[in-house]
C-alpha cells in the first residue's frame, strides 16, 4: 500500500495538509508551493475544484506534488462527474502513481465561480468509496466488468463534519463510509474539541477505530478578515465557536494572525492526546511557509 | 415535471452566495417545472407514514394489483398518475422510481440539491439549514429526526445504491410489489459486520 497508509498502519503521528491547486496551467507553480511542505508533512491533499471553483485538476496537481517530492492525497469529488468519469479517472490516476484518495460530495456549484453549472452528483461520497474499492478488492467496476489490472494499490478514504446536524447521525454517517471502504477520516475544522471528543467516542462505541484512522481537521484564522468570513456561516460547514470567536476578537488587529496560529497550534496539542487520533489535517492552503513554525509552536517534529 | 409547490419556495427568495440568482422570469412566482432538486417539507407525520408503509406493504393483495395494472398500459399510466399525485403532494416525490422513503424517515433525499441517498453532506448549517437553501431545512436533518421519532434511526445506517438512472418516471410502488427494487439498500447492521456488502 500508499506510504501514507503504511505510516498510519505503524501508528505514527500523522500530518497531512491541504496544497490547494493553481488557477493556471503551470505545473511548476504547484511544484513551488508544495516545496515549502516537504519534510514537514507526511502527505498533500490536492483539493477538486475546492469551493467550486475552478482549479487545475486534482489528479495534475497530484503529479506536480509527487515530483516535489511529496506523497500527494488525490481529493475527487462527486459534483462534476458521473460515475463512468469517476471510475476513468481514478483508473488514469492510480496508472500514474497516485495511491491515495479522497472521496465526498463537493461542494454545491451554487457556491462557486460558475454557479449555472449542472450539478452533477451521479453517485454520492458513500457509494463512491465503495465504487473505488470494488474496483480494487474486486478488481471490476460498477458495470461488473473484470479490470486487467485493478487498481490494487490504492488506499481510501473520506471525510466528516463532527459539528454539522444531526450530530447524533455523524458518527455513523462515518460509519458508512468506513463500511463502504474508508480507511483514514479526514475532519471538517476542530475548533470545539469537546464535541469533537464526543464524535471520536461515539466511533469506538461503534467499533470503527480499529477500522479507520482519523485525521483531525486543523485551520488557522490568519485574520480579522478571515474569522469575520469563517463566522459569517458563509462557508458551508464551518463554526467558529464563541470563545475561540471572544479570543481572536480581543487582540489588535494586526495580531490576529498571530494569535490564531497560538490557538491552532494549542488545537493541534489538544488533539494529539485524545485517543484514537492519528493525526492532523492543516486546513491551510495558502499558508504553506508558515506550516513548519506553526507544527513546531505545536511541538510536532518534522516528519522522518 | 408536474407542479413543484416546494412549501411555498420562491425561487426569488434564493438570491446571493450559494443560492441561485434570481431571474426576471422567475421572481416572485412558485417554482414550477423544477429540475433543480428542492429540500421538501414532509406533509405526513412520521406516524402517518409509517402506517402508510403497512397498507402498502408487498402483500399478495398489493401485488396481485400490481401485476393486474401492469398488463394494462393504460392502467400503468393512470396509476403512476395518480402515485405522482400523491407522493408529490405529500413528499415533493421526484419520481426516481426507487424509493427511499421507507428507510429515511419518509423525507426524500431526492430533495437535497446534491441528491444524497447515503446521508447528509457536510454542508449542514448549525440550526440544520440546507448548504444551498438556507431558509430551508436540510431533508436529512428532517429525516433524521422523523425516522428516530418512530425508533427508526437504524434505518439510515443502511448502504444505498447508486440510483439507476433510466427508470425516473416510473412507479416505485409497481417497482416496489413486482421485487424489482430489493437491492435498494443493504441491511442495517453493517457497521457491525467486518466484511463490505457487495456493491
Amino acid at each position: 500500500m500508499s506510504a501514507l497508509s503504511d505510516r498510519l498502519a505503524a501508528g505514527k503521528f500523522t500530518v497531512t495538509a491541504e496544497l490547494s491547486p493553481v488557477r493556471g496551467a503551470s505545473a511548476a507553480a504547484m511544484t513551488d508551493r508544495a516545496a515549502a511542505l516537504r519534510g514537514w508533512v507526511d502527505a498533500v491533499n490536492l483539493t477538486d475544484n475546492q469551493g467550486s471553483h475552478v482549479r487545475m485538476s486534482s489528479w495534475a496537481a497530484a503529479l506536480a506534488a509527487k515530483a516535489a517530492g511529496l506523497e500527494p492525497i488525490m481529493q475527487m469529488t462527486c459534483r462534476d462527474r458521473n460515475r463512468i468519469a469517476l471510475q476513468s479517472d481514478l483508473l488514469g490516476a492510480a496508472s500514474a502513481g497516485i495511491e491515495n484518495f479522497l472521496f465526498m460530495s463537493g461542494d454545491h456549484p451554487a457556491s462557486g465561480d460558475h454557479p449555472g453549472a449542472k450539478p452533477v452528483f451521479d453517485l454520492d461520497s458513500t457509494q463512491l468509496t465503495w465504487t473505488a474499492a470494488t474496483m480494487r478488492d474486486e478488481g471490476r467496476l460498477l458495470s461488473g466488468a473484470g479490470l486487467k489490472p485493478p487498481p490494487e494499490r490504492i488506499f481510501l478514504g473520506a471525510v466528516e463534519n463532527p459539528f454539522a446536524p444531526p450530530l447524533e447521525f455523524r458518527a455513523e454517517r462515518a460509519g458508512k463510509k468506513i463500511a463502504a471502504g474508508a480507511r483514514f477520516i479526514q475532519t471538517q475544522y476542530v475548533f470545539d474539541t469537546g464535541v469533537f471528543a464526543g464524535w471520536l467516542r461515539r466511533l469506538g462505541d461503534l467499533g470503527l477505530l480499529e477500522a479507520c484512522h482519523v485525521l483531525a481537521g486543523v485551520g488557522v484564522i490568519r485574520s480579522a478578515r478571515m474569522l469575520e468570513f469563517l463566522s459569517s456561516g458563509r462557508v458551508p460547514g464551518v463554526v467558529v465557536p464563541e470563545p475561540v470567536r471572544k479570543r481572536l476578537g480581543a487582540v489588535p488587529a494586526d495580531q490576529t494572525g498571530a494569535e490564531g496560529a497560538r490557538v491552532a497550534a494549542e488545537i493541534i496539542a489538544e488533539l494529539r492526546e485524545l485517543p484514537g487520533v492519528a493525526g492532523v489535517h492543516l486546513l491551510t492552503a495558502g499558508y504553506e511557509k508558515q506550516t513548519p513554525a506553526l507544527l513546531e509552536m505545536a511541538g510536532v517534529s518534522r516528519a522522518d | 415535471m408536474g407542479r413543484f409547490d416546494a412549501d411555498g419556495v420562491r425561487l426569488g427568495q434564493h438570491e446571493g452566495r450559494g443560492r441561485y440568482p434570481a431571474s426576471p422570469a422567475t421572481v416572485g412566482e412558485h417554482k414550477t417545472m423544477s429540475r433543480a432538486p428542492v429540500p421538501f417539507r414532509p406533509r405526513l407525520s412520521p406516524r402517518a407514514a409509517y402506517l402508510m408503509q403497512k397498507v402498502l406493504a408487498p402483500n399478495p393483495v398489493n401485488r396481485a394489483l400490481g401485476a393486474a395494472v401492469e398488463r394494462w398500459p393504460l392502467a400503468r399510466r393512470l396509476f403512476t398518475a395518480g402515485e405522482r399525485q400523491a407522493k408529490e403532494r405529500l413528499f415533493g416525490c421526484r419520481m426516481c422510481a426507487q424509493c427511499a422513503l421507507p428507510v429515511t424517515g419518509y423525507s426524500c433525499p431526492m430533495g437535497c440539491p446534491k441528491e444524497l441517498r447515503n446521508g447528509p453532506c457536510g454542508g449542514v448549517g448549525p440550526g440544520g439549514a440546507c448548504e444551498v437553501y438556507p431558509e430551508l431545512r436540510c431533508v436529512w436533518v428532517a429525516g433524521y429526526e422523523r425516522a428516530a421519532s418512530e425508533g427508526h434511526a437504524g434505518d439510515l445506517r443502511r448502504l444505498q445504491r447508486p440510483v439507476d438512472h433510466r427508470k425516473f418516471g416510473d412507479s416505485s410502488w409497481l417497482n416496489y410489489w413486482a421485487g424489482r427494487d430489493e437491492n435498494l439498500w443493504t441491511a442495517d447492521d453493517l457497521l457491525a459486520r467486518k466484511g463490505r456488502p457487495p456493491l
